[in-house]
């Protein structure tokens, strides 16, 4: 194979992959799990640190 | 530590404070070195006849300790930080974690005593020598097994895209210096490259552009993926955006390096694969930052009373600037007048000090009171001077060398009719003196603004227990 085979199979590899993530990111189905990570931010917001020394180790 | 006044979950802070304190002391060394040879630039007698400050040995201190030293700490620490609060689990090991902070000083302090020294590999932002690439080395696998490994014992069923932006980072850094170090060791300071010709500089600018790309663009994107939305107090616009964000920019990055070597012994594919990449690469880039700007819509008004939140979204405007023009420095033609000058030089600030710094320094406004059990910063009123001086600092910065480049480039291309050049060198130096004095104020006002967040962060940390008051109305954490 010469280098303008390799370079145009892997071209459309990355392309396909490209449409894959696009796919995997906006298809409906993982909505809920991208909107629950989304809000990782917050989750644990009780646990803010209100004391020097709690924290010192 | 005390066992019966923990909260739910323990987080090892105490690493994430040492690294945000050192963030602030290597913002204002590195910046201030820069300052320095910036003055150097127009009045060359600042080095004194003194074989230590000259400029070519205080230039790769400055790019190293603003890089590696101020931004690797603001990495560690933001990293540290973040990994820990979205997997809401303790740090997989807090002797890697120390081991981490002591290594990466001690590298930081050994490129001090150094690069002064005229102790360099040549290579640029690598010109540490070959004992302390091999300390680097250890550091930062410690590193990856530190993160990744508290990311396997998260408590969290996802991995939130702050972390993903940050492995992408350690991971393809560890790749980076490792294959761009590999020297011949000849003595104990003294190596040489094991690629030759135009494969060493291909090597080079491998590492190079995607130091740019992964070390200040992937990492600090982690951070701004955290820290936006937390001040902001809203989850980020798009978290699916965010996904096609990091894929594609992760996999265009790599491709990109070429674009520093147009015109050379280069193979002509090569660097128009580079250039073709690159411009590629405005598309993810510009995805990024208007999901990062967007968070805010809808509550666009914190932005007239949180100075945090206002460094934050100027540091994504900067960073939309400067990968606009980067893609655009990048297409031959204009790579052609632009390569060489000041022009290149004004861009790698419009990034560094507009983006890189101005995400860091929101993002450690907004640690330092909750890392050290404070409601907010002893003074907001200094935050929004600080940010003033940034930003006023930058855009003198920027202007400055996007003038002086244009003039050198046309100025040295310039010819006359029978074929020879109009100008010499030493005439366009001295059109840029105007130009550097410019840009040594504006560098003057993002150190004075370094000074002051350090007596800010000063006060918050030495302040007693209650003397802050936070007032909700501008609340952020």
């Amino acid at each position: 194979m010469d280098q303008g085979t390799i370079g145009s199979i892997f071209t459309v590899i990355v392309f396909v992959s490209f449409v894959g993530v696009c796919y995997w990111a906006f298809s409906s189905r993982n909505k809920k799990n991208f909107d629950e990570a989304a809000n990782l931010v917050f989750d644990d917001e009780e646990t803010k640190v209100s004391n020097k020394e709690d924290q010192e180790s | 530590m005390s066992e019966t006044s923990q909260a739910q979950h323990d987080y090892n802070y105490k690493v994430v404070r040492q690294f945000t304190i050192m963030t602030v002391v290597w913002g204002i060394v590195g910046m201030s070195l820069g300052v320095l040879i910036a003055a150097q630039l127009f009045a060359p007698a600042l080095n004194f006849d003194i074989p230590w400050l000259t400029y070519s040995r205080l230039r790769p201190l400055h790019t190293n300790s603003v890089i590696f030293a101020f931004g690797g700490c603001a990495l560690f620490a933001a990293s540290y930080y973040i990994v820990q609060r979205t997997s809401q689990v303790r740090l997989f090991s807090d002797k890697l974690a120390a081991f981490t902070f002591w290594g990466w000083q001690a590298v930081i302090v050994s490129a001090v005593i150094t690069l002064p020294m005229g102790y360099t590999s040549s290579k640029e932002y690598a010109e540490l020598e070959w004992p302390i690439d091999i300390l680097i080395t250890l550091v930062w696998v410690a590193y990856c097994i530190n993160f990744f490994g508290t990311l396997v014992i998260r408590k969290t069923s996802h991995i939130y895209v702050a972390n993903w932006f940050l492995g992408a980072f350690m991971l393809t850094v560890a790749v980076l210096h490792i294959g761009n170090s590999m020297v011949v060791p000849v003595s104990f300071m003294k190596s040489y490259s094991i690629y030759a010709g135009a494969v060493d500089a291909m090597m080079q600018w491998w590492y190079g552009h995607n130091a740019v790309g992964f070390f200040l663009t992937a990492g600090f994107l982690g951070m701004m993926y955290y820290f936006v939305p937390k001040q902001a107090g809203r989850p980020v616009y798009s978290y699916r955006l965010s996904i096609v964000h990091f894929w594609a920019l992760i996999s265009l990055y790599i491709w990109a390096g070429p674009h520093h070597l147009h015109y050379t012994a280069l193979p002509d594919w090569t660097q128009s694969l580079g250039m073709a990449m690159s411009i590629i690469l405005f598309v993810p880039s510009w995805g990024g930052m208007i999901n990062g700007i967007m968070t805010l819509s809808g509550a666009w008004h914190k932005l007239r009373t949180d100075p945090i939140l206002r460094f934050l979204i100027v540091s994504l405007s900067f960073y939309g600037m400067s990968t606009f023009e980067g893609p655009m420095m990048a297409i031959k033609t204009v790579n052609a007048l632009s390569h060489y000058t000041d022009w290149t030089i004004g861009h790698v600030h419009s990034g560094a000090l507009g983006w890189v710094a101005m995400v860091t320094i929101g993002s450690m406004y907004h640690l330092v009171p909750i890392l050290f059990g404070q409601p907010k910063m002893y003074s907001t009123k200094l935050i929004n001077i600080h940010f003033w001086l940034a930003t006023i600092g930058v855009v003198l910065y920027i202007v400055a060398m996007w003038m002086s480049g244009v003039l050198q480039g046309l100025m040295w291309r310039a010819v006359n009719a029978d074929g020879t050049l109009t100008y010499s060198f030493v005439e366009s130096l001295e059109a840029s003196k105007p130009f550097y004095i410019v840009r040594f104020i504006g560098g003057l006002f993002v150190v004075t603004g370094m000074f002051i967040m350090a007596y800010n962060c000063y006060r918050t940390i030495n302040a007693p227990k209650e003397s802050i008051v936070d007032n909700p109305a501008t609340a952020g954490a």
